[in-house]
């Protein structure tokens, strides 16, 4: 080629086709091409590696509060004369939990302030004390130091997630109170305290009193071990302050504070507009400081029904529902599923009707979930008469769902053994039965069972279906069979996202957790299975 | 020798997995056939079963387990279908397989109520409480003043400007009250299947509807703006929370309870002057505020236990009354009287209408 070149008279540049500039140019076009489909490719990686990052951590980061709850711990009185030995039961457990409560804040007599002190612990704790003692964990005969979950507004003051609990700082003054309880005057010894008022919302009364009741943020000072909630305000002619409180906590003597031994906390948020008063966040501090309030791992989460309390909540009976839904799925669907696969596969002619069946198979697949609630609906519970949300119309709905999944995928991995393993069986005098089920389908089973257990972890995270056959309930006794009215974990989270009271958010995510776990566990095992049983040809 | 070695290895490792796969096999049908067997279910069913509105889900619940937890009877099965859906089921005929309550965030329609009668079911009304339809935004936002009025002229799909019906032109607040904010009118609400959002057409599109719009067509009036303005959020009001709180500038339409659980991050806006507090709404004078309503089957008392202690509980002071556990929840209580006379009602099982 060279050679003609140079004879030809033209100045070659380029000795070849491959190497000429223009070859080169070619070759850095298409290795860009490369290194940005990498790019892209990488990029590509990393943004879905970021959200699923951050998905994950946002619901992990909701979910760790609801993994621990705070429980007060009381002295409970079960001596015979409250809970009678033979007959446990028949205790009223409400008022040994209250008159312990009560017992823990002498200076509460009003009807008012008692709702509050009831207020602060779950209003299920009389039940929980009671299947406390039924299950056999507390002595009886005497006083027991037990923990009874508190009020879900007063554990997540404790977590800290109220959106305004105020923060603690000096007072920068020294304050004399007049007395020790009930309404008190103060006085200080600096104005900065008007100033402060003036700005969070206090009204101006006649003689330039400040009023910090009604719409106003609270003002809690803390002096001399107790705490007073400041209602008024004005300035004094010396230069200083005085006002008038509500005493929330007794105070040890009537003395003055010194600027540095007194504490001012301002909750920016009006008392009206709270689901905490300043009184329960008082009498919780206290309860912390005495060491009655703990926190513990939140077995109740895990091993008790649904509730309509925040902090009685729990996903046992959710997690019960989907096992015996997933139980009666798979003991459906996979012999069905697998006896269809074998039988299109293995011994069926091919025809147009065998053909027809399997077009309908893979369009089955790709029906939308609730048109098989409408069949269930339709068919076992107006037909056959079976009840509304038992597992075991919500596990035959689901193998519907699952059916075609399991065929399809039992039909790829029957199709995967060689024929060289049906061949040899035949020809050393097999029938075609023992062929299949003694060499073929044993072959074929890690393909076929990875195929299932995938199936299945897309029916545990299904819930158009179940609505329309009753399944998306508030139940909250725990299933004890196929026909027991009974819920799943994906309506259980959809159910708690959509309750009012704020101490569900955390419960939601746990049970986003939990049901991820499961689906994972799912995951890994079909992995495990198709590593360690897969064969290669 | 060698190959003829590693064929019979082969051989055994094959039926060896052939064993664990018979046993497989022979586990899957077995269950099946436990499916099968409890599938002859006949038993008379012993715990109440109860659909209906999701507004009132939240309340009935409660209940539900407050029955349960005494110990005597199952807890009550509750299902959330919407009013329509309830009322359907319920009124679909008497035995076993149909419920024995239904919620309802609205009174029995006559069309339904004749359905019920002619599938031989005879309801008991309840009416149990109040609801609120709060207009509200994050306390980081401004806080107004509105009337009906403003609401749909920032609402409605066609509004009437200088005696001329016009697709709704506003865009900001003061567009159409110079005393409102200047911001963008964005409103977080029901969709239109949403008992919710039939209320609140019901009670403030209807009524402050303009003239000239009513005349030309009825149903011109319940019609709300698709420009953006109105966000549909979904029936999930918890979801309309979040997002108001990290949009300031946003307003939010759901139920009072959602406002009473969260007022430490939201804030409710005067409707013609009155604040959404419980004591407006159970005083009748916060205008935009619905009954809500639990039907009983009647065929079903004495037959399915418990529905007589559901009925009991339901209407006791401690749990409907102004310090009750269903307070605490945001339902508003009704008047004293009127509570009494429902209790009364519910109790001696009085037929509607007679």
């Amino acid at each position: 080629m060279t050679d003609i070149a140079s004879t030809t008279g033209t100045p070659a540049p380029s000795r070849s086709l491959h190497t000429n500039e223009a070859a080169k140019a070619r070759l850095r076009a298409r290795y860009a091409a490369e290194r940005r489909f990498k790019w892209m490719g990488a990029g590509a990686l990393a943004v879905s590696g970021i959200f699923l990052v951050l998905l994950l951590s946002t619901i992990v980061m909701e979910a760790l509060p609801a993994l621990r709850a705070n429980y007060l711990v009381l002295p409970l009185d079960l001596s015979p004369a409250k809970v009678d030995p033979a007959d446990p039961a028949a205790a009223n457990y409400d008022d040994i939990v209250q008159e312990a409560l009560l017992a823990k804040f002498p200076g509460v007599e009003s009807r008012q302030d008692r709702r509050l002190v009831r207020g602060l612990i779950s209003t299920g704790s009389g039940v929980y004390l009671r299947r406390q003692v039924e299950s056999g964990d507390v002595p009886l005969g005497g006083t027991v130091e037990l923990g009874v979950p508190l009020d879900d507004f007063a554990d997540l003051y404790m977590k800290g997630l109220l959106a305004d609990t105020g923060s603690v700082a000096p007072l920068e003054a020294s304050v004399t109170p007049s007395g020790t309880e009930g309404d008190i005057e103060l006085a200080f010894d600096d104005d900065r305290l008007v100033r402060l008022a003036r700005g969070h919302g206090a009204t101006e009364a006649e003689g330039g009193v400040l009023r910090l009741t009604g719409g106003a943020d609270s003002f809690l000072i803390g002096l001399n071990g107790g705490t007073v909630k400041l209602t008024e305000i004005a300035p004094a002619p010396n230069g200083g302050a005085a006002g008038r409180g509500v005493v929330l906590q007794p105070l040890q003597s009537a003395q003055t504070a010194a600027a540095d031994a007194a504490s001012l906390r301002i909750i920016d948020t009006p008392e009206a507009s709270r689901k905490i008063s300043d009184r329960e966040i008082v009498w919780l501090d206290a309860l912390k400081q005495q060491g009655a309030i703990e926190s513990r791992f939140n077995t109740i989460f895990f091993f008790t029904g649904a509730s309509r309390e925040p902090e009685l909540a729990g996903i046992w009976s959710a997690v019960v529902g989907s096992f015996l839904t997933m139980v009666v799925t798979l003991a459906l669907s996979f012999p069905i599923g697998v006896a269809a696969a074998i039988y299109l596969e293995e011994f069926a002619p091919k025809n147009r009707w065998t053909n027809l069946i399997e077009v309908n198979i893979n369009n089955l697949a790709a029906v939308p979930s609730i048109v098989f609630g409408l069949l269930g609906l339709a068919v076992f519970l107006n037909w056959f008469g079976l009840p509304r949300s038992a597992p075991l119309v919500g596990g035959m709905v689901l193998s519907l769902m699952t059916l075609p999944i399991i065929i399809i995928a039992s039909r790829a991995a029957l199709r995967a053994v060689p024929p060289s393993i049906r061949d040899a069986a035949l020809g050393v005098g097999a029938s075609k039965v023992q062929t299949v089920f003694h060499h073929v389908l044993p072959l074929a089973m890690p393909g076929i069972m990875t195929g299932t257990i995938l199936g299945m972890a897309h029916a545990l995270g299904e819930t158009a279906p179940l609505l329309m056959i009753g399944m998306v309930a508030f139940i909250v006794d725990i299933p004890g069979g196929f026909t027991d009215p009974a819920t799943i974990l994906p309506v259980q989270i959809f159910m708690w996202a959509d309750f009012p009271e704020p101490g569900f958010q955390q419960k939601t995510s746990a049970a986003i957790l939990i049901l991820l776990a499961f689906l994972i566990i799912m995951n890994a095992a079909a992995v495990i299975l198709r590593k360690r049983f897969e064969r290669r040809w | 020798m060698g190959s003829l070695g590693a064929t019979r290895e082969t051989a055994s490792d094959k039926s060896g997995q052939e064993q664990a796969m018979k046993k497989f096999l022979l586990t899957a049908s077995a269950a099946a056939l436990v499916t099968a067997a409890s599938a002859g279910y006949a038993a008379a069913r012993d715990q109440i079963q109860i659909v209906g509105s999701s507004t009132v889900f939240p309340f009935t619940t409660a209940v539900a387990e407050r029955l349960g937890q005494t110990g005597q009877f199952k807890t009550p099965v509750v299902e959330s279908t919407g009013t329509g859906g309830g009322i359907k089921l319920f009124c679909s005929g008497v035995g076993e397989n149909t419920p024995d309550f239904t919620n309802a965030s609205r009174a029995i329609k006559d069309s339904e109520l004749e359905t019920c009668k002619a599938n031989g079911v005879t309801p008991v009304e309840i009416k149990v409480g109040f609801d609120g339809i709060v207009l509200a935004n994050s306390k980081a936002g401004a806080a107004v003043d509105l009337t009906k009025e403003v609401i749909f002229k920032a609402l409605a799909k066609n509004v009437v400007v200088d005696g001329q019906t016009v697709a709704n032109p506003y865009v900001n607040w003061s567009d159409i009250d110079a005393s409102l904010p200047n911001t963008k009118i964005e409103v977080l609400g029901p969709p239109p299947t949403s008992g919710t959002r039939d209320a609140f057409v019901e009670l403030v599109m209807l009524e402050a509807c303009q003239e000239e719009i009513k005349t030309a067509n009825e149903d011109a009036c319940s019609e709300i703006r698709e420009d953006g303005a109105y966000v549909e959020a979904g029936e999930n009001d918890n979801l309309i929370v979040q997002k108001l709180e990290a949009n300031p500038n946003a307003f939010g339409i759901f139920g009072f309870s959602f406002l009473d659980q969260n007022a430490d991050k939201l804030q409710g806006h005067k409707v013609d002057g009155v604040e959404p507090t419980f004591e407006n709404i159970a005083s009748g004078e916060y205008g935009v505020s619905r009954s809500l309503f639990v039907y009983a089957k009647k065929e079903h008392v004495g037959v399915i236990p418990g529905m007589e202690e559901f009925i009991a509980e339901y209407t006791s002071e401690n749990a409907w009354g102004p310090d009750g556990y269903l307070a605490d929840k945001g339902l508003i209580p009704l008047p004293d009287d009127e509570r009494a006379q429902q209790a009364e009602d519910a109790k001696a099982l009085k037929e509607m209408g007679s």
